[in-house]
């Protein structure tokens, strides 16, 4: 008797994007399973043991402003805290912490098992479709899952490879099957594919560095958290080492260039440009004496370090080689050497602002396997796909995020609309309304979704709550003060934070002012739509390279045609021109 | 889409325009001339060519043909074809062009035959121009200096417009837009990297520096002239007090009598108007009421109106007492009259009459001569409003930019600039713009 399971809303891969997605149908009332290899691997991180930064840390306040798991999760293990660009200006402020492993993935189970998902180990072989929708999952023990909306967040393990030296294993992280079955039927899907890699350095035995010769970076005095639920920081917080790679460590990789498959072809994907190997690194930036290297411990309970600057996928006897020329790494030894993963991932154009293929009713992905590269960027991408998945369920409207208003916007969009040619990852730069979306008012710029999608757990809404009526309170109070000598008292951490946040409103208003005049401009083209399904290939004027962009992407709208990559402005008026007539 | 289309001649009259349909117009002027050019462009226009012809030549040779009336067979001109197929056209699209005898019947019969034939009608005003646009023929740059080529009476103006047409200061454009796509990316990267330790902050100087640079060519090009001191003619305005001579001297330097002179004071009340090209300078001459008080209203608005001119002149013909000039260095000073007031020139006036005509040439060459130093050298690009205003925003956001503080401010200014300079060249903003653009060429363009 085949066991058959009834859900709303089914997502498959316990990644921070499956989590999140899980989550959060969950929170909107959804009946939800989430199917994984193995319970222990939920929120497991995969390469750097950190959440956040500049750009990535906008993306996890953003989450957390949902009631996401992501921010409560790193400040139960954050053991070292520190805000990026902190001599720059708020706007670009970025959110950073090392996580002590183990203390994260329990703090992401333990937010899942108090939640109604319901966690199944397994593999899902199959998906379940009924003429054009999705119907649910069979697992390979026979058992189907069956719901209309799916969320698919395996990350890197559809078809993934690991290549370490001349090494090729099948898998994805380390230790771990990979899911060849599932990629198939995506693959019968006919959807658009591509291939891209992404890279983790050796870890260290922190026992054999030579801390005392390095610098040290403490953890920042000011006891911010990730999440502003998180009343303090709950572990104890320690230092990270700095060191430098050397001329020698260059000439070394140099030597061993042609034993790297980066290098020597086995690997032709392309590798994220802000985020190289140290392959890559000593090849661009050649004439360079050193690079910058973090050492990171990588929790409470182990010795294990993570140096962040050196990705690689060289044979493990060169890493230990040109690891020991590392200042303070002399008598360092390997626990994990480095390796570098290719794995498959769908073109993102194919999908909607929902997420959703537009190919499949019901379907939605979200993570690595969209071609990102982050955790960061997968949780934002979760939060989106759950959100969707349950509002699909019951019968709701799409609930979809503008770039002006939120970094899973600008990441929606430039995903959606661009596609991509590298793994992506956020930075402030891809945000023009940069100066709006600052990481400490990810809160206000959501909270019309947030309770629109009803999303928010008691607790969450209570802050929120709390929230408003401060800035009921303070903003009559500080538009009338001078900004920087405001003469004001804050009653409460909710109102410290809330008045903080109005001053900095104040001190950027010309500019976003500004930037308020432009976004009612695009608004306007975003006015006149482009049907469904619109043949650009009638559209005289288009070079062909530019009717297959304009097909990929499917923009819904003048405004997006307008910006995707390599449409001319007389292409756009041609488009502009075309529509009309078939609207006439 | 729906469009208000100007009648053609005799073409019909329609409420939607589509760019799937064939176009015509006639591209030459107004008849009767010569030779009348009737453009035909779209992909009906083989069809059209095989229904008026009775066959369609050989692409880009010219050929004569007899052209027939569709129905009836009727010849109705022998005329020259050309046929250029696109898209290599100027348009993109199939090109028909009838050179026909230039008489008025014959161009309303040839486009009345024309618009009896499907999938064809006339063509709105800058049509040809904007299909040349939409199908990436031409840029915003380009087609501007095309309105303002049809437009040049002048080899100066055509000298320029050419260039324009060319793509000169698309050229300068995309340079400058590369160096602050250059600038942005160096903002951009300190913001996003600098804590990854593979930039360092010291860069903020460096990039102010050369954000100023960038800011110091914008500002020379903005000191050249504008354009429309070029197309509109270098104002020459002839100012003094009442009988002085000015219409005379107004009339003798227009070559024609286009004010009245007369002997009675206050005979010029209003501002009169002429422009006129010399030695290939293009000039506007203005002719004031003469500046006295006056109890009469008409004459008082006058006045007024004289001394507004004077204001606004890039020259002023100053034909009273040399204590009484305008204090400006525009001024030439006049002694008029020199016939009947012989001997009484200063060293700094410039004697002349206007009746016989005596050192007219001199004046004029006073004239010319500074005229030509208030216009853009040749050669030179010389700027329209919209480019001015435009590289005006650019270069204030550039010197913002080195006066403000913070990073972020910086890395916004840049941001600004470089969506400005995408403005300019058509990227960005693009139907308001584009219709007024074309709203500047007439039928047949």
């Amino acid at each position: 008797m085949t066991k058959r399971i009834e859900f709303d809303v089914v997502v498959v891969g316990g990644g921070h994007a499956g989590c999140e997605a899980a989550a959060v149908a969950s929170r909107m009332g959804a009946r939800v399973a989430l199917v994984t290899f193995a319970k222990s691997t939920l929120g497991v991180m995969s390469c750097n043991p950190a959440i956040g930064g500049v750009g990535k840390g906008h993306l996890v306040r953003e989450v957390d402003a949902l009631d996401g798991v992501m921010g409560l999760a790193a400040d139960h293990a954050g053991i070292h805290y520190r805000m990026l660009n902190q001599s720059k200006g708020k706007a670009v402020h970025g959110p950073r912490v090392q996580a002590d492993r183990r203390r994260y993935a329990q703090a992401v189970c333990q937010v899942l098992a108090h939640s109604a998902v319901e966690i199944i180990g397994g593999e899902a072989s199959s998906l379940n479709v009924k003429g054009d929708q999705v119907d649910g999952v069979t697992l390979a023990d026979g058992t189907i899952l069956s719901a209309r909306a799916l969320v698919i967040a395996t990350g890197t393990f559809l078809a993934a490879q690991m290549f370490c030296g001349s090494e090729v294993r099948i898998g994805g992280r380390a230790g771990e099957a990979s899911s060849n079955r599932l990629a198939a039927q995506l693959r019968e899907l006919d959807l658009p594919m591509g291939r891209l890699k992404t890279g983790t350095p050796p870890r260290l035995d922190g026992r054999t560095i030579a801390w005392e010769k390095l610098s040290r970076q403490a953890s920042d005095l000011d006891p911010w958290t990730m999440s502003p639920l998180s009343r303090t920081r709950t572990a104890p917080q320690l230092f990270c080492g700095i060191t430098r790679t050397r001329p020698e460590t260059h000439d070394i990789i140099r030597a061993a260039f042609d034993r790297s498959p980066l290098h020597s072809g086995a690997i032709a994907s392309a590798g994220p440009r802000y985020c190289p190997s140290i392959e890559d690194k000593v090849v661009r930036f050649g004439d360079r004496d050193g690079h910058q290297i973090f050492l990171e411990p990588e929790g409470l309970d182990t010795p294990l370090v993570y140096p962040n600057g050196i990705s690689t996928s060289l044979p493990q006897e060169v890493q230990l080689e040109f690891v020991r020329s590392i200042g303070g790494l002399e008598r360092a030894e390997i626990v994990k050497p480095g390796y570098a993963v290719e794995y498959e991932y769908v073109d993102p154009r194919a999908l909607d602002k929902r997420l959703a293929l537009r190919a499949l009713g019901g379907l939605f992905l979200a993570g690595q396997i969209n071609g990102t590269t982050g955790y960061e960027e997968a949780a934002g991408q979760g939060i989106v796909a759950g959100m969707n998945a349950a509002s699909l369920g019951r019968g709701g409207d799409p609930i979809l995020f503008q770039r002006e208003d939120s970094y899973i916007g600008v990441m929606i969009d430039d995903l959606t609309i661009q596609g991509v040619s590298e793994p992506y990852r956020m930075l402030t730069a891809r945000a023009e309304y940069r100066l709006r979306l600052r990481a400490d008012n990810a809160e206000t710029r959501l909270d019309h979704i947030a309770s629109k999608a009803n999303c928010l757990s008691a607790e969450r809404n209570r802050h929120r709550v709390e929230r408003l009526e401060a800035f009921a309170r303070l903003k009559p109070q500080i538009e009338t003060q001078r900004l920087n000598q405001p003469d004001l008292t804050f009653a409460s951490l909710v109102e410290t934070s809330v008045g903080e946040e109005l001053i900095e409103d104040a001190r950027y208003a010309p500019y976003v002012e500004r930037q308020a005049a432009e976004i009612a401009n695009a608004a306007r083209d975003r006015r006149t739509s482009i049907p469904d399904g619109f043949d650009y290939s009638r559209v005289p004027g288009l070079s062909n390279e530019m009717k297959e962009r304009l097909h990929a992407a499917g923009p819904a709208n003048l405004e997006e045609v307008a910006r995707i990559s390599g449409i001319t402005p007389a292409a756009v008026a041609a488009v502009l021109v075309a529509s009309r007539r078939k609207a006439a | 889409m729906e469009v208000d289309v100007r009648r053609d001649g005799g073409g019909a009259q329609q409420a939607v325009t589509l760019a799937c349909d064939t176009i015509y117009a006639l591209s030459s002027g107004r008849p009767p001339s010569a030779i009348a050019v009737l453009r035909v462009s779209g992909p009906q226009a083989g069809p059209a060519v095989e229904a008026l012809a009775g066959h369609i030549p050989s692409p880009r040779r010219a050929a004569l043909a007899e052209i027939r009336h569709p129905n009836t067979h009727e010849l109705l001109d022998s005329a020259l074809l050309l046929w250029m197929p696109g898209p290599g056209s100027v348009t993109g699209e199939d090109i028909a062009e009838l050179h026909l005898h230039g008489g008025r019947a014959v161009v309303d019969a040839v486009q009345d035959a024309l618009a009896g034939l499907p999938g064809l009608r006339p063509a709105v005003p800058g049509e040809f121009t904007r299909r040349a646009f939409d199908n990436g023929r031409i840029d915003l740059n380009e087609a501007e200096g095309l309105a303002d080529l049809l437009l040049a009476e002048t080899q100066s103006q055509r000298r320029q417009a050419q260039s324009a047409a060319a793509g000169e200061l698309s050229a300068r454009l995309a340079t400058w837009r590369q160096t602050l796509l250059d600038l942005s990316a160096r903002a951009e990267a300190m913001i996003d990297f600098s804590d990854e330790g593979e930039v360092s902050d010291a860069g903020l100087e460096g990039l102010r520096r050369d954000a100023a640079g960038l800011a110091d060519s914008l500002d020379a090009m903005l000191v050249s002239a504008p354009a429309e001191r070029l197309r509109d003619g270098v104002r020459v305005v002839i100012a003094g007090p009442t009988n002085s001579g000015k219409s005379s001297l107004f009339n003798r330097l227009v070559e024609r009598d286009a004010a009245i002179a007369s002997p009675i004071a206050g005979t010029t009340r209003d501002l009169i108007e002429a422009p006129v090209a010399i030695g290939g300078v293009p000039f506007l001459f203005v002719d004031t009421a003469g500046l006295r008080q006056s109890s009469d209203p008409i004459e008082s608005e006058g006045v007024e109106r004289a001394a507004a001119a004077v204001e606004g002149a890039d020259i002023v013909l100053w034909l009273g007492e040399v204590d009484g000039a305008p204090r400006r260095e525009e001024v030439i000073l006049v002694h008029s009259r020199s016939d009947i007031r012989p001997g009484q020139a200063l060293p700094r006036q410039i004697a002349v009459s206007a009746k016989t005509g005596a050192n007219i040439a001199v004046l004029i060459g006073e004239i010319t001569c500074r005229a030509l130093a208030l216009l853009p050298p040749e050669g030179s690009t010389v700027l329209n409003r919209r480019q001015r205003t435009g590289i005006a925003e650019i270069a204030s956001s550039l010197h913002y930019l080195s006066r403000s503080d913070g990073l972020i401010i910086v890395a916004e200014h840049l941001r600004v600039a470089l969506r400005v300079c995408d403005a300019l060249t058509g990227r960005a903003g693009v139907e308001n713009m584009l219709d007024a653009l074309f709203a500047r060429f007439c039928l047949g363009k």
